[in-house]
């Protein structure tokens, strides 16, 4: 609706103020978000509007600041029970790169000849929402197709609308025995996220999984957080008629990939607005992502580096407080400099809004900091504890004093 | 935990056109085959292969997309710039002068040959990391191969597949004898076939039997092959073979039928709907059903000749994709049984159970004139337990002696005995025609010299604790119990003293 000319930097938000009366916006609504870092807002009383935007971007760019509090709520999925871990414990860790990968499960060959167009898909659908995301990481996309891979739970029949039904309370068990068979990726040391496609074997189709309350789920699919999502796929009951076994199923890609896309979404931690009230929020582009949340994820990301890495510094400081058995040589002395400077630059940066660089500084912070915590070198001397060596030097003295009365 | 929620989808503006797919040619095929092959000695070998190949180019760069082929494995192909790997793990040794020549033999432990491809820079590196993570696709200690057991061969390991060039620097060898196989190892090699132990074949595959046997092998095989005969592209072949050989006496009891349901605890129910190809082939080559020596049920209906390893052979073949031969209601269980004992002779063995029964072995043999037969047992003394020892162990245990008893033919007929009129010595033995006569001969007993243990431990053990308990409670019972008398000097001389030991006996109080 809005034609947006420039291309912003990152970080950075532009705010268009009109009249009261404008008709750029429906009558109704006093503000628009847009796609691409612009919004509109509806100016009542002139002065007046500039004054509560002015308070607002102060609110909001103290919450953005890096302070304890910021910091401790990044960290705020190792608490037990918190009333934000629910939506902290869904997404994946900050990574350097992530591995997506797209499974067909066919556990029934006999009776469904499945065929998925996922080159085609992938290249529509997928490929254009991770570049766009190409700025949190490296990813990489495979996708397989498992044959006799069953779920581990047997469903339960309804007899009301003759079909099959996934209850809320099975769902956790679904995913175990298919691990086995999906292939941890043994080359490579990211994160994978799992993609699932189930076509239920002809003597338990139709499938359908269930919500708490009892009714069917307008998907068909579920996510698992951290790990991936699950989508049942039902074999149209007409296409049994016309032909013998096996039948042959064309997957529609578009559905499945509406659902893997909004639950990648989710995965990301790409949450949720929450509109305020009178706001028209524009769709995303065609990638599937708006640009303003690559900057809010980028932010988010890099808080969360930046305290893993404080956290892993300060563990280790700690650590050769209480043990002092620990041997620090020079390489792991100049990764934890090279950690400490990235941490300031990547503060820095933040500060200065530049989300970009503040986001590689502070990947590099989070390798660094690791890479010294968990040098193999730290432990060569560990197993020597002070006990056993006053030990050693104090048995033979004391021999030789009682000896000498 | 899983979360089923609502998802608030976004409508997404498709770019292009979306419905019209067109089907995706396939891209690989799948073909499986069981060799089951009865050996002289009448054991029986079954070798499965699993053949996928792939039709992909070389280098895999980008989005992978996998069917039939495992994705654990094309991922190590385009990581680590793979041309060929051969890995094998194997447990026994192929005996060749009792079983024939084998299809393809591998060294007992595990082994790991890998051409890489010239795009490599850093090959000791990439060997370093490509063993580990085999190490964790396969449930094996292959993470010990490092520079101490690697070669690089220059004249024996050349590429198995289509190579323009053969520079050794990309070749590596590394070999761990002692590696033991098992059914971790089974496991994920089961995994990586497309129909994975559910149809097909690959149902036979269960691991309490196929452990049970004098040889396993199994190994991994990927390479590149031409895609036709003219060689114009070039695909991924992966093999899978595993080479078994079961023993007649461990598991078919010394008798000498076999079938698949004897072997394998498992028949055939149903093809895999995913294999092109798959088929059981038995080796009929010295079976012939004039001579009836060797009978194959279900009668084969088709039959393959060829020359093998050197020699012509025939094979029966079943085709499993054949609907006559298998289908719902019917199993395929292949039986071969022998209608006449082979020539080798009867042999009967019972082996020993601890403390129930020795070792028996009998058995009938026809010596050829003119030759020296030598029969050679090996055998294992169990430890005894402390208490079963006799008073004398120190002189040894006894084997006792073998007897050869044997119808020696004679070189004069004689005349058959009357029992009553002729010299004792005539008629120990029965003799029922005069052309033979019976001899019954023993070997000398052996006396085998085996380390006994130290009977006299339980002797010091005993002195060492009461020694110790009795110094500790002495001391402990020193300081309960021990009080001080004060004592007056004694005055006087020694008549004084001989007077108060008189009265001490008189019992009058002392002076």
């Amino acid at each position: 609706m809005l034609d947006e000319p420039q291309e912003q930097a990152e970080g950075s938000l532009t705010v268009y103020v009109i009249s009261e009366h404008s008709s750029l916006l429906p009558q109704d609504r006093m503000s628009y978000i847009g796609p691409k870092r612009t919004a509109v807002v509806r100016g009542m009383m002139h002065r007046e509007a500039f004054n509560i935007i002015g308070r607002r971007i102060v609110q909001v760019a103290q919450a953005m600041s890096l302070t304890e509090d910021v910091l401790a709520a990044a960290l705020a999925d190792h608490l037990p029970e918190d009333k934000w871990s629910a939506e902290k414990r869904r997404p994946l860790k900050s990574s350097l790169g992530y591995e997506i990968t797209f499974s067909l499960l066919n556990p029934d060959p006999k009776s469904h000849d499945v065929h998925w167009d996922i080159e085609g898909a992938v290249r529509r659908y997928v490929q254009p929402f991770l570049n766009a995301l190409s700025a949190a990481g490296n990813f990489s996309v495979d996708s397989q197709i498992l044959y006799y891979a069953m779920l581990g739970v047997n469903p339960r029949f309804d007899s009301a609308s003759s079909s099959y039904y996934l209850d809320m309370h099975n769902l956790p068990h679904v995913i175990n025995p298919v691990e086995s068979r999906l292939g941890s990726s043994a080359a490579s040391l990211y994160p994978v996220l799992n993609f699932l496609l189930y076509v239920p074997e002809l003597a338990h189709s139709p499938l359908y999984i269930q919500d708490k309350d009892g009714a069917p789920v307008a998907t068909n699919a579920f996510h698992s957080p951290r790990w991936g999502g699950i989508m049942v796929y039902n074999v149209d009951s007409k296409a049994y008629n016309a032909s013998a076994l096996p039948v042959r199923v064309e997957v529609d890609m578009v559905r499945v990939m509406e659902v893997f896309l909004a639950q990648l979404r989710l995965l990301f931690g790409i949450a949720q607005p929450q509109v305020p009230p009178k706001c028209l929020l524009s769709g995303p582009k065609s990638e599937g992502l708006m640009t303003w949340e690559l900057d809010r994820l980028l932010w988010a990301r890099s808080v969360e580096n930046l305290a893993t890495a404080t956290t892993t510094l300060t563990s280790l400081a700690q650590l050769l407080g209480k043990i002092s058995n620990i041997v620090i040589k020079d390489d792991v002395a100049s990764e934890v400099y090279r950690a400490v400077a990235a941490i300031q630059k990547s503060a820095e940066e933040l500060a200065s809004g530049h989300l970009a660089s503040a986001f590689v500084a502070s990947q590099e912070a989070v390798t660094s900091s690791e890479r010294a915590f968990f040098d193999p070198s730290l432990l060569h001397l560990l197993y020597f504890p002070d006990d056993q060596k006053d030990c050693l030097f104090f048995c033979p003295i004391s021999q030789h004093s009682t000896l000498v009365h | 935990m899983a979360a089923a929620m609502p998802l608030a989808l976004f409508v997404l503006l498709l770019l292009g056109p979306s419905g019209w797919c067109l089907a995706d040619p396939q891209r690989d095929s799948l073909r499986e085959e069981l060799v089951i092959t009865p050996l002289p000695s009448g054991d029986v070998a079954a070798t499965f292969q699993f053949r996928t190949r792939w039709d992909s180019e070389l280098q895999r760069e980008g989005v992978s997309h996998y069917r039939l082929f495992p994705k654990a494995l094309g991922q190590l192909i385009s990581k680590y710039s793979l041309r060929e790997l051969h890995l094998s793990f194997t447990q026994g040794f192929w005996r060749t002068r009792y079983w024939g020549p084998p299809f393809l033999q591998a060294p007992s432990g595990a082994e790991l040959w890998v051409w890489f491809q010239d795009t490599v820079t850093d090959v000791d590196k990439s060997w370093k990391e490509l063993s580990n993570v085999l190490s964790g696709i396969f449930c094996a200690s292959l993470n010990f191969i490092d520079s101490t057991n690697t070669v690089t061969p220059t004249a024996s390991f050349k590429p198995l597949g289509l190579a323009n060039d053969t520079d050794h620097y990309f070749l590596r060898y590394a070999v761990l004898p002692r590696e033991v196989v098992c059914t971790e190892n089974l496991t994920p090699w089961k995994k990586l076939l497309p129909c994975s132990s559910k149809a097909g074949l690959s149902v036979l595959l269960k691991a309490d039997r196929l452990f049970h046997t004098s040889y396993h092998s199994q190994a991994v095989h990927i390479r590149p092959v031409c895609r036709n005969a003219r060689c114009t592209s070039i695909s991924w072949e992966l093999r899978q073979t595993l080479s078994v050989v079961f023993d007649a006496f461990i598991t078919g009891q010394g008798k000498k039928d076999w079938s698949l349901f004897r072997m394998f605890s498992r028949t055939l129910t149903e093809p895999c709907p995913l294999a092109s190809e798959s088929r059981v082939y038995v080796d009929i080559t010295n079976y012939n059903q004039d001579n009836e020596t060797l009978e194959v049920n279900p009668p084969p209906t088709t039959t393959y000749q060829d020359v093998i390893l050197g020699t012509r052979k025939t094979y029966a073949i079943y085709d499993l994709l054949d609907t006559a031969m298998i289908n719902n209601s019917r199993n395929l269980n292949i039986q071969l049984k022998w209608k006449r004992p082979p020539e080798n002779g009867y042999i009967h063995y019972q082996p020993a159970q601890d403390r129930l029964q020795p070792h028996l072995l009998e058995m009938l043999i026809q010596l050829p004139a003119n030759s020296v037969t030598k029969v050679s047992i090996q055998f294992e003394r169990a430890l005894l337990k402390w208490t079963e020892y006799t008073p004398d162990p120190n002189h040894g245990f006894y084997v006792s002696p073998s007897v050869l008893s044997a119808l020696v033919p004679s070189m004069v007929a004689a005349n058959p005995v009357d029992w009553e009129e002729s010299p004792l010595f005539n008629s120990l033995f029965p003799v029922s025609d005069g052309s033979n006569y019976f001899v019954r001969l023993y070997t000398e007993p052996l006396l085998v010299n085996l380390p006994t243990p130290d009977f006299s431990m339980p002797y010091n053990v005993i002195c060492l604790t009461c020694t110790v308990v009795a110094v500790c409670y002495g001391s402990f019972y020193n300081l309960l119990t021990r009080t001080f008398h004060i004592e007056e000097p004694r005055t006087g001389g020694l008549a004084k003293r001989l007077a108060n030991l008189i009265r001490r006996i008189r019992g009058v109080p002392p002076l």
